[in-house]
């Protein structure tokens, strides 16, 4: 079973993000949550996703950009703490999430007689991203060779097959569940409904790309990778 | 310009050109990603315009911009202006006014200006299917655009407090290009056109930040005349009171009272800059006769002596009150040293504090930082490390090189 050649390989496709600035500014978290309301969705996506592809430096205090900004220019940790605890992959789609952090921020401006501003001076500054793919040549066609290629891929074909296929793509298993699931992929749906949970830890890309090895190499039972291949 | 011989290998991937050398300072996949990438551009014409061919940052990216791009299947182009020098009055005024310092322009000097880009228009081959123009000097270059061509205009300048009057004046001309692109955020204006986000970069493999050994550091230092005998505290900045270089020394002797260590404050000679000057015998009486204060003016070309400086220090500081970008402190951080830097600009961006370094607003927080880091060797090493790596992944040229493409990219969707 293990051994198993798909009918159609996975084909492997990187990508990368091309910023737009908006142009719209908020100093505080009433004007925060108006632009949130009429932003383009790219935006909020942006705005809730791009963590994954940023360097863990420079992630922020909570995993998405609104509840940073909130806890670190407008000083006010509670609402910080409010929106840092979603999690965009419970989400289906963008607007939901939209829905939920304006709910979140209403909510939260409503018991409050003043409006938090930025103290540092420094504005939450809107942006939008433009993926641009680009296939990578590579592909698989059993899970030794799909195994191997993923833990050697540029990472942002992680981030692309993740986090790309489920929300701008409508995949919500994301593509490797979903590839290792079909008849004519793998056809290996335990496998496929343990790494669609991987989305769902709130690790890194690295840290995605490791468990979901790791996964493999339970099935294929393959010894623990060696780690300097994984961890760098 | 050097010439690499291309080979190639199994998967058809081609390795030892210019590109393969970035392999080892790159992050992993980085160059098959930038040649995947490239394919769907490959053999577009693109065209560079900018105002210098020498000195500048601008000059100094395309020199290193240019060869990578061609490697990438992109025939890329530089073409520089041609101006008189009433002409280069006139732009530095601009300059100075779009970067929110009050000028007066006089309807000649924007008159001079345009008539300066409408001769470089006749001039300049413009036939290309994409053009990057660079800064304010060649923008109504876009008169004379060439049917059907996607224009860029970049602007590696900080336009966040712009003179109205300027700014309305180079706008119209910024509004019929395709895009722009901007280095932080706060730099962009309200334009009806998409402008992009892009940090600038520094190339590892340039004479400023490639690899020297400790006997080349050495070598360099006692040419400059400073000791290595204890821990270096280093700032590389031009002399301008923006930068702060009479903090740094008052942050180095409230240092100097519990640890013995130098500074050096390395900056550009400053013969043809009258506000430079009066700021240099400002440091010069603020250093008094402090045998470890070094105050070194170097001329522009002076690349590995930076680098071997940046070597050297055990802290490099970047102690602004206002910064455009500040790419030093990539440099520094590319060397594996923690930046203490002003909390402003692009510093923001490089500096994560308490990963990569501090960001302080006053002489007291660097002190206190800088203190901090001499007494815990093993975080400033841990810091150090950091800073390379986040340098590695943010601020190569490599990943400018993409983000270029990627505009080219996204402009020329369905266009060709």
């Amino acid at each position: 079973m293990i051994e198993q050649r798909a009918k159609q390989p996975f084909r492997f496709v990187s990508c990368m993000e091309l910023r737009e600035i908006l142009g719209k500014r908020a100093m505080d978290e009433s004007r925060l949550l108006e632009i949130i309301e009429e932003a383009p969705a790219d935006s909020i996506y942006y705005h809730t996703h791009s963590y994954y592809l940023r360097h863990p430096y420079s992630q922020g205090v909570f995993p998405n950009d609104f509840a940073t900004w909130a806890a670190l220019h407008a000083q006010d940790r509670v609402l910080g703490e409010r929106l840092g605890i979603l999690d965009p992959f419970e989400f289906d789609d963008i607007e939901q999430l939209r829905v939920d952090i304006l709910t979140i921020i209403d909510d939260h401006l409503s018991h409050l007689r003043t409006i938090p501003r930025s103290a540092t001076g420094e504005p939450f500054e809107f942006v939008r991203s433009h993926v641009i793919e680009a296939d990578l040549g590579l592909q698989a066609w059993t899970l030794r060779e799909f195994r191997e290629t993923m833990a050697d891929v540029e990472v942002g074909a992680v981030y692309n097959h993740v986090c790309e296929a489920r929300l701008r793509k409508g995949r919500l298993s994301g593509d490797f569940a979903g590839w290792l699931s079909a008849e004519d992929g793998l056809g290996l749906p335990d496998l496929a409904a343990v790494v669609v949970k991987v989305g769902r830890l709130g690790l890194s890309l690295e840290g995605m790309r490791t468990r979901i090895v790791r996964l493999c190499d339970g099935v294929l039972g393959a010894p623990v990778p060696d780690a300097h291949r994984l961890g760098r | 310009m050097p010439q690499f011989p291309m080979r190639t290998v199994l998967g058809g991937e081609a390795v030892g050109g210019l590109l393969d050398q970035y392999r080892d300072v790159t992050p992993r996949g980085t160059v098959e990603f930038l040649r995947r990438l490239a394919r769907q551009v490959e053999g577009i014409r693109m065209l560079n315009v900018n105002s210098t061919r020498t000195g500048g940052g601008v000059a100094e990216i395309l020199q290193r911009l240019l060869p990578l791009f061609e490697e990438l299947g992109v025939k890329a182009r530089w073409e520089v202006m041609a101006g008189s020098e009433v002409f280069y009055r006139t732009t530095k005024s601009f300059h100075n006014a779009l970067q929110g310092t009050k000028q007066r322009i006089t309807a000649e000097m924007y008159e001079g200006y345009l008539e300066c880009n409408r001769d470089n228009a006749k001039r300049l081959d413009l036939d290309a299917e994409v053009a990057m123009i660079h800064d304010p000097q060649p923008a109504a270059l876009i008169d004379s655009r060439p049917r059907g061509a996607k224009w860029i205009w970049r602007c590696h300048i900080d336009l966040s407090t712009p003179q109205p009057t300027v700014w309305q004046f180079l706008r119209s001309y910024v509004v019929r290009y395709d895009a722009a692109v901007f280095s932080l955020p706060k730099f962009a204006q309200r334009l009806r056109i998409p402008q992009f986000l892009i940090y600038p970069s520094i190339d590892p493999l340039s004479d400023k930040n490639r690899e020297l050994t400790a006997e080349a550091v050495n070598r360099s230092l006692q040419g400059l005349g400073v000791p290595w005998d204890k821990p270096i505290l280093l700032q590389v900045s031009r002399f301008d009171r923006f930068k702060d270089p009479v903090g740094v020394i008052e942050a180095y002797r409230l240092i100097k009272k519990s640890h013995d260590c130098r500074l050096v404050l390395a900056g550009g000679t400053a013969a043809d800059d009258p506000e430079g000057a009066a700021v240099l015998a400002e440091v010069r009486e603020a250093a008094g006769n402090d045998p470890d204060i070094h105050i070194l003016l170097l001329p522009p070309t002076a690349h590995l002596e930076i680098n071997a400086l940046q070597r050297a220090a055990t802290i490099v500081f970047q102690k602004s009150t206002r910064e455009g970008f500040g790419l030093t402190v990539a440099e520094a951080m590319w060397k594996g040293k923690p930046v203490i830097g002003g909390a402003t600009g692009g510093i923001t961006v490089q500096v994560i504090p308490g990963e990569t370094g501090y960001t302080v607003s006053s002489p007291e927080g660097a002190a206190f930082y800088a203190k901090r880091l001499l007494n815990e060797p093993d975080r400033l090493a841990v810091m150090g490390r950091q800073a390379k790596e986040y340098v590695r992944h943010r601020f190569l040229i490599t990943r400018h090189l993409q983000e270029y493409l990627a505009v080219i990219i996204q402009l020329c969707r369905g266009a060709r």
